[in-house]
């Protein structure tokens, strides 16, 4: 039972507020929504941090609902993803991860490239063209996500791959919200 | 022709289209599942008013949050009122929300409609 109390440690050692690992639906995404809401209102934090958290939130915890792929090993668990938020004293931290396919991986790290290289005006610029001309996807999605996730933390994505099999990749990515804005 | 009226959820935005009372409002939530189908029946709605609009229009979006795949389908709803004679939108942002505010003014520069801001 020890690992209890690592995985405690752990998340107090890391700053985290929430962790949540498996599938995710549009009724788990509301849930963490609101949970997440919840602890930032215990805090009394202010309203234009807890918008942009949430906002960032959204837009990760339904990448994940969307486009996440099962793994054939481990099918039963569906879109099995972990998903995290953690808070220290300038900024907070939203950060998921899940398994995709190995192929999609150049397309979702030159997407995260380009977005990284772009300033504040390049930024909405590419929003303005995308939403303009781009369509919603069969997914439902308007490959506007990433953007936004970039626009509203005015920080830099942080994401990493890390390989799990020829197939697949684990995908995790990073969004930091300063606590105060500039 | 008839009232379009859909309570708010936690993820779906209250909206009435009411074309007799003069009422066209979205507000609230808007973090559908799926938005295109949750929007749907908004710009049918829409279409059928383009065919014996009022001479007037003042619609009214009041958005707490949303979402990019709503962004997307309420630009759609802009472009097709557009088409519409005497459209203004009144874009309601809280006032302190920079980003809500942003949101209305770059929808403001993606469609030939009068934009009015009112804060709450």
């Amino acid at each position: 039972m020890k690992y209890i109390y690592e995985l405690h440690r752990t998340m107090l050692d890391k700053d985290l507020i929430l962790i949540y690992e498996g599938e995710i639906t549009q009724d788990i995404t509301k849930s963490v929504l609101s949970m997440a809401e919840r602890n930032m209102d215990s805090y009394g934090e202010q309203s234009k941090i807890k918008r942009k958290v949430f906002n960032v939130m959204v837009e990760c915890l339904q990448n994940i609902s969307k486009y996440a792929v099962p793994m054939e090993e481990t099918s039963d668990k569906k879109n099995s993803a972990v998903f995290m938020i953690g808070k220290e004293d300038n900024s907070y931290f939203i950060t998921s991860g899940n398994p995709i396919l190995s192929r999609n991986v150049k397309d979702i790290a030159g997407r995260l490239e380009k977005i990284n290289d772009l300033d504040k005006d390049g930024l909405k610029n590419l929003y303005k063209d995308i939403i303009k001309n781009g369509k919603i996807s069969a997914k439902g999605g308007a490959g506007l996500g990433f953007i936004d996730m970039a626009r509203k933390s005015g920080e830099k994505l942080r994401f990493d791959f890390e390989p799990i099999n020829d197939e697949f990749t684990f995908f995790s990515l990073k969004t930091t919200i300063p606590r105060k804005l500039k | 022709m008839k009232v379009l009226n859909l309570a708010g959820t936690e993820d779906t935005p209250k909206v009435v289209l009411d074309k007799e009372n003069e009422i066209f409002e979205i507000s609230g939530r808007s973090l559908p599942e799926d938005s295109a189908e949750f929007f749907a029946p908004i710009l049918s709605w829409i279409d059928e008013y383009a065919e014996e609009n009022n001479s007037e229009t003042k619609f009214l979006f009041k958005l707490e949050y949303f979402n990019t795949a709503s962004s997307k389908l309420i630009l759609d709803i802009l472009s097709k009122l557009e088409e519409v004679e005497g459209v203004t939108v009144v874009w309601y942002y809280h006032e302190d929300d920079e980003d809500m505010q942003e949101a209305g003014e770059e929808f403001e520069e993606l469609v030939e409609l009068e934009f009015e801001f009112e804060t709450y």
